[in-house]
């Protein structure tokens, strides 16, 4: 194992982004140990979605590093080795789920018991052979999933999958994830629901476009003396605002 | 780019066609009425000798250019596009999947099309049948690669429907169909003789009247294929893996 293999998942130091004129990223500076599932929370349009595109590489970015897995993001090398499911469910409404997921699995040069093996780990398997576009909002956006599962990759990079499940789902796609970490797999897994912090080893808080926080739950909830992540959110948006009265923020350039 | 890849991706379009049968009947039956209906209306005249042959390229031009601008703009906004750029797949392996795809189709099409032209509706041409077909297949070609490249500046289906007027139809009204190209003015005349669809209608004419396929039949079909590969570049080269 090289240097590189032994480092951070992801390591984001100084990205900013700027889209439409608009600092969408300022400076974001983090890391994401190996093996761990990382809560990318903040409410709707903080930059979460704009920071998942930055880690896979299909985001213009205005400066800073990302280095994902010890390469640049967006690296040809990084191609079967990062998955990733976008807000929207990224998949072809007119193909079964089998079907898509054959495909996928085809471009990634992933064997063809994977199809079987991601069905099952999304809980698809009455609906292997439906057309995705006839399935329920949360039955298509586990299909995005599972087409981010093909490969086993080694960082999954997943935008709100959680969203509009319902509770048993959404605890057993947790269970899921905490396996996946258990076996290596980094996750970074955003969410507008501060409660699914309690599923998360480490959050990164964000607001915005700026990063409030990069620790453990119990460190926040200790730094903020609060008891439950919305609160923390809060006395940490009141923090950065007093710090900003004290010492301004540059302005984007 | 690998095969494999490219494989893959023309047998995901075409299984997505064979679950929208609507589509494929369209895609086939249409050209069938209209070039009957034509050669109805042309009853007892030489014209339908005259245009047959030609029209039986434009029908997979226009049709592929549609589809696969419609294709292309929903994978641009659905965000297979952008899952599919964040995996190993090369440009090309996506663009040639589709002109793979989108080709077979219209070599069924283009066939269906001659071979009812030449039994049922009676049309006379002097040239070899797989000639026709062959360059139905190289516009079918080119009308899928104008798509895939046009629909890049489509943001909405509304848009990338008006693109076939907006480019399909002054290649058509220019490609000597209508008037004969050496008649048109001089003007006009130099703006056909850079649209591929011109060079396709020659070709086609060859093959009415020749017996044999000379070698400005083949010249021509060079020119619609050099096309094919330019529009397929540009494409490509609007295809980027990372977006503002």
């Amino acid at each position: 194992m090289n240097s590189a293999e032994a480092g951070p998942a992801v390591a984001l130091q100084g990205l900013r982004v700027v889209r439409g004129g608009r600092l969408v990223l300022d400076d974001v500076t983090l890391e994401v140990p190996r093996g761990t599932v990382a809560g990318l929370l903040g409410p709707s349009g903080c930059g979460k979605s704009t920071l998942m595109r930055a880690l896979v590489g299909v985001q213009v970015v205005a400066g800073g590093e990302v280095q994902v897995l010890g390469r640049p993001a967006g690296s040809p090398a990084l191609r079967r080795r990062v998955g990733y499911m976008t807000q929207a469910p990224s998949v072809y409404a007119d193909l079964t789920v089998r079907e898509n997921l054959r495909y996928f699995a085809a471009v990634l040069g992933a064997p063809h018991s994977d199809v079987d093996r991601v069905v099952d780990e999304v809980e698809l398997g009455s609906h292997a052979d439906a057309i995705v576009g006839r399935l329920s909002g949360g039955q298509e956006a586990r299909v995005s999933l599972a087409a981010a599962l093909l490969g086993e990759p080694e960082l999954l990079v997943l935008d709100e999958p959680t969203v509009g499940l319902d509770p048993v789902l959404r605890r057993d796609l947790w269970g899921l994830f905490r396996d996946l970490a258990g076996r290596g797999t980094t996750l970074v897994v955003s969410s507008h629901v501060m409660d699914e912090a309690a599923h998360c080893d480490r959050l990164l808080l964000l607001r915005e476009g700026r990063l409030l926080a990069d620790d453990t739950l119990a460190g926040v909830l200790t730094r903020t003396g609060t008891s439950d992540v919305e609160a923390a959110f809060l006395s940490l948006v009141d923090q950065a605002a007093r710090s900003d009265r004290d010492e301004p923020r540059r302005s984007p350039a | 780019m690998s095969s494999r890849r490219t494989l893959a991706t023309a047998h995901r379009v075409l299984t997505q066609l064979r679950h929208d049968r609507r589509t494929v009947g369209l895609m086939l039956v249409v050209p069938c009425v209209l070039v009957g209906m034509l050669a109805w209306i042309y009853h007892g005249t030489p014209v339908f000798d005259q245009i047959g042959a030609p029209l039986l390229g434009i029908f997979p031009f226009v049709v592929m250019f549609l589809v696969t601008s419609v294709a292309t703009l929903r994978e641009r906004t659905s965000g297979t596009l952008e899952r599919l750029l964040t995996m190993p797949l090369g440009k090309l392996d996506l663009l040639l999947g589709y002109e793979l795809a989108f080709g077979a189709v219209a070599v069924v099409q283009a066939g269906l099309v001659s071979a009812l032209s030449l039994t049922v509706f009676g049309l006379d041409v002097a040239g070899p049948t797989w000639m026709l077909v062959l360059v139905a297949l190289a516009d079918a070609l080119l009308g899928t690669a104008l798509g895939l490249f046009v629909s890049a500046f489509a943001a909405t289906e509304f848009q990338a429907v008006q693109f076939m007027p907006a480019f399909v139809l002054p290649q058509f009204l220019l490609c000597g169909l209508l008037v004969p190209r050496d008649e048109l003015p001089d003007v006009l005349h130099a703006i056909s003789s850079v649209l591929p669809l011109s060079y396709a209608v020659d070709a086609l004419r060859d093959v009415t009247t020749n017996a044999e396929v000379a070698t400005s039949t083949w010249v021509d079909l060079g020119v619609v294929v050099g096309a094919v590969l330019l529009a397929l570049g540009l494409g490509a080269a609007t295809l980027r893996r990372r977006t503002a």
